[in-house]
């Protein structure tokens, strides 16, 4: 009895031969890779050698409260299985799954040999569980808690680390609110000789940070707590002096409350950078300039959309080396705010930055010319999200949908491996990407299309699509039912509120047994109406971990 | 001269309250016939407050369907599933679906009144589909339903049928998970925000400075955060791009420190040559010239812009004068 979360689990493929003693061994099983979903039973008798497992557990519109919080996922029958099967087991990331308190500690307990712990976008513990991690793993090397659901309770999970524990390499708690305890976390950080990443909260202070700064000048990455300004003018020096320290410093994140005065006390640190992570500092644009002045190096930057357009020129002047971009919105709710970034910024960094193969994009106005511009000025770009926020929105100078933008990018992007359309689109969008995206794994379409013959397009198209996601689409079940073949060699399909009936999805079920296709209804809506779809390939059949809300439909 | 703008209700269009009560009726459990009956009755309390100088069919609501084609006008039809302004929506598609009608009121609106002052005034248009006042909206989706009670029967079953049911409440404008943020970063950047906007008096050491600016003859409330400039001119550029075409004088900007601020001459020359002039209301509640401070001390106690027809800012001088002389 389990869950059936979409695994993705390493492994070697057993039924080579191999020459290699086990050492060897255990090492390359690290490498191959699952994307069926299993139970943990069949993990467990195929694979008799784990030392990392990575679960990945809710579809990803979990993150945007699209799926019933109890849908499943719970690692704990996993880790049930894993206790017996691979009681050695050194590392566990897991990503949208139900984790608890209970699971956790269960986890630190059982498994002697523990080292590495990654919790990304998870839910369901609080930092109870973490003090338990901290008490029991004695040979913790990682602990990295990330953008989670946690409940935080207290700051006093940091004291259960014992104090001869010395093996940290890896700690982010950047997820917490509450305070911690400074005293533990310093003495922590002090005797961990070998922290590489420390990525602390909002609650730890300038001073604090000096401190540990004072601590750990061999940190390659580093996430500040607040920037408030707050200190005298020798605290303001001891800081820059503790900066001045850090050379190997690669990736700078946090900078939460960042402020212009106090930036530059960061300057010493950022000649090495790689990835700057501006994505919760209300930087305007010359304070972003000035700071990118400083990081010739850089290659990965996520900022907020308060640095404007103008803030985009900077990046495009000063970041040539620069491949991967996100801009996130910093009031993506209010729609009578006039602020944030245009096609404008876009192009201005697509001119500065030819290397840029990554992009995360949220504005509020776009045009088919800018982006067409756009990937002529950047053709390698294998990432390609654009998320322009108001939904259905044409082009904003000519008033004509946003089809031809999203043709230029299939067309000119040929390594393109992953797509989030947006904006007015019409079927031609779907055609388009269906006839150029040859090697698309991963396409999310909202508020999109005019027909059936849309999704059509896409499914008859794409030859490596793995995940499609889509809601709000006037996609009906002949759409659905077009997909049959294709969906056996993808990993998964969403749709939401699109036209999907009950009688589509029960003919998909029927006709295609190796799939399980979930069902969830919202509140009050039409019976025959199927709100939310979930279909992926399973070779164990309907989940036993279903909440009553979730109607798995067989074709038995 | 009364230095406080009036706000005009230039649609005719009444509060929030309209919007709630035409949503919950279209929500999918009501029938249509008790849709249009409460529109109905709303509708005809509030025609008397109508301000009728706009062309009403301009204005006519329409319920249309995403993705649908307008036979007469160009194809903008928002993907959303209600155009209140000025789209003839061809409404028997059989393929197509509507949203929630109410999620999309909003946004339909916002698109389809920016094509309808295109086309009829052709004098500014909405670059962006941003910034349409949400109470403002309602009014003639309100007052036309009755006109067309066709569409909305029709359509009626086709919502209930299609309806992405949220569960946010009707007055609510967003959609669930959208934009695509994760639960971590909207909570960090609304604690964020609040804090930054509570500031007593307006001005954040770090984070944004949203005013509203409004325009004379426009319907549409902006918020700008003036935090995103430097300079008046940058801020005058900006608003130029938001509002389209009007010019505002160029009297004491350019970068100057207007250490002296705002001459008489200047002045003149200021209110006379532009048809509209920027205004701004400060931290006494007066309403002043937007140029005659140093911009650091503009923004220190700005609280509101008004973008305003130079004919009626002739009333502002004597007093913008007499502050300007105070002050030096």
């Amino acid at each position: 009895m389990g869950p059936n979360p979409k695994m993705r689990k390493e492994f070697f493929d057993s039924t080579r031969s191999s020459p290699f003693p086990d050492e060897v061994l255990e090492r390359v099983l690290s490498l191959l890779k699952s994307h069926k979903d299993l139970s943990p039973e069949i993990v467990a008798r195929r694979f008799p050698r784990v030392k990392s497992v990575t679960l990945k557990g809710k579809p990803r519109f979990s993150d945007f409260n699209l799926v019933p919080e109890n849908w499943g996922a719970d690692v704990h029958p996993w880790l049930v299985v894993f206790a017996a099967k691979y009681p050695f087991l050194e590392e566990l990331r897991l990503k949208r799954m139900a984790v608890s308190d209970e699971s956790l500690e269960f986890l630190a307990i059982n498994f002697p040999n523990f080292k590495v712990l990654s919790l990304l976008s998870c839910d369901g513990f609080s930092t109870d569980g973490l003090a338990a991690i901290a008490t029991h793993c004695k040979n913790l090397t990682q602990l990295d808690i990330h953008e989670n659901g946690i409940d935080d309770k207290s700051g006093s999970w940091l004291s259960c680390f014992p104090e001869n524990f010395t093996s940290l390499e890896v700690l982010n708690f950047a997820n917490l609110n509450t305070d911690v305890n400074f005293d533990a976390l310093e003495r922590l950080v002090s005797r961990c000789k070998s922290l590489k990443v420390l990525k602390a909260s909002k609650s730890i202070s300038l001073e604090h940070l000096q401190r540990l700064l004072v601590c750990a000048p061999q940190l390659i990455e580093l996430g500040t707590g607040s920037l408030m300004p707050e200190l005298t003018a020798c605290q303001y020096a001891q800081l820059e002096n503790a900066f001045n320290q850090l050379k190997n410093l690669s990736t700078l994140s946090g900078l939460w409350e960042a402020s212009a005065p106090y930036l530059p006390v960061l300057y010493p640190a950022c000649t090495n950078l790689t990835f700057l992570n501006l994505s919760y500092a209300f930087l305007q644009s010359h304070e972003l300039e000035s700071l990118l002045c400083q990081c010739p190096h850089l290659r990965r930057l996520w900022v907020l959309d308060t640095v404007g357009d103008k803030g985009l020129e900077a990046v495009g002047s000063n970041c040539p080396l620069l491949e991967e971009l996100r801009v996130f919105p910093a009031d993506p709710f209010d729609e009578e705010v006039i602020h944030g970034v245009t096609e404008a910024g876009f192009l201005a960094v697509s001119y500065g930055c030819r290397r840029l193969h990554y992009v995360l994009y949220f504005c509020r106005q776009m045009t088919n010319a800018a982006v067409a511009t756009i990937v002529q000025n950047c053709p390698d770009f294998t990432h390609f999200r654009l998320c322009i926020m108001n939904p259905g929105q044409p082009d904003y100078v000519t008033n004509e949908p946003m089809d031809e933008a999203f043709g230029a990018v299939v067309r000119t992007c040929t390594k393109l491996q992953r797509l989030s359309v947006s904006g007015l689109l019409t079927d031609l969008t779907f055609e388009y990407i269906g006839q150029y995206a040859k090697n698309l794994e991963t396409l999310s379409v909202a508020f999109a299309g005019s027909s059936d013959r849309g999704m059509q397009c896409m499914l008859e198209g794409c030859p490596k699509l793995r995940k499609l996601e889509i809601r709000d689409c006037p996609f009906g079940n002949a759409a659905l039912l077009s997909g049959l073949e294709k969906y056996e060699s993808m990993r998964s399909l969403w749709m939401s509120a699109c036209n999907v009936t009950m009688n589509g999805c029960r003919l998909l079920a029927r006709e295609m047994p190796r799939l399980n296709v979930e069902v969830m209804k919202d509140d009050g809506s039409d019976d025959s109406q199927a709100d939310k779809v979930y279909v992926y390939r399973s070779v164990v059949g309907p989940r036993r971990d279903a909440p009553p809300c979730v109607l798995t439909l067989s074709g038995l | 001269m009364s230095s406080i703008p009036k706000e005009h209700d230039y649609i005719g269009l009444s509060e929030s309250p309209a919007m709630e009560i035409i949503s919950d009726k279209l929500s999918p459990s009501s029938t249509s016939s008790s849709t249009l009956t409460a529109v109905e009755k709303h509708s005809s309390g509030s025609s008397k407050n109508n301000n009728t100088s706009l062309n009403l069919k301009e204005t006519e609501l329409r319920l249309g369907l995403p993705g649908s084609q307008s036979p007469e006008r160009k194809p903008t039809v928002p993907a959303a599933g209600v155009s209140l302004f000025g789209k003839d929506i061809d409404t028997n598609n059989a393929n197509a679906y509507s949203l929630n009608p109410l999620k999309n009121l909003v946004s339909g609106a916002k698109r389809g009144f920016s094509d309808a002052l295109d086309g009829s005034t052709g004098k500014w248009v909405f670059s962006d589909s941003n910034g349409s006042e949400k109470s403002r909206v309602a009014g003639p989706a309100n007052k036309d339903f009755a006109q067309s009670p066709k569409p909305v029967q029709d359509k009626n079953s086709q919502v209930a049928a299609a309806n992405e049911n949220s569960s946010a409440p009707a007055a609510k404008t967003q959609v669930v998970g959208w934009p695509p943020i994760r639960s971590f970063r909207k909570n960090t950047m609304a604690s964020s925000l609040v804090k930054n906007n509570e500031d007593v008096d307006g001005k954040s050491v770090y984070g944004c400075l949203y005013v509203k600016v409004s325009m004379d003859g426009a319907p549409y409330l902006r918020k700008v955060d003036l935090k995103t400039y430097g300079n008046y001119l940058e801020l005058s550029s900006a608003l130029e791009k938001m509002f389209g075409c009007f010019t505002i004088g160029q009297c004491g900007y350019h970068g100057l420190p207007a250490r002296d601020g705002l001459t008489e001459s200047c002045l003149k020359d200021l209110l006379h040559g532009s048809e509209y002039v920027l205004t701004y209301e400060d931290k006494d509640g007066d309403w002043m010239l937007v140029g005659d401070v140093p911009w650091d001390m503009f923004t220190d106690s700005c609280r509101r812009l008004r973008i305003m027809k130079g004919s009626e800012a002739i009333g502002l001088a004597p007093r913008a004068m007499e502050k300007c002389k105070n002050r030096n």
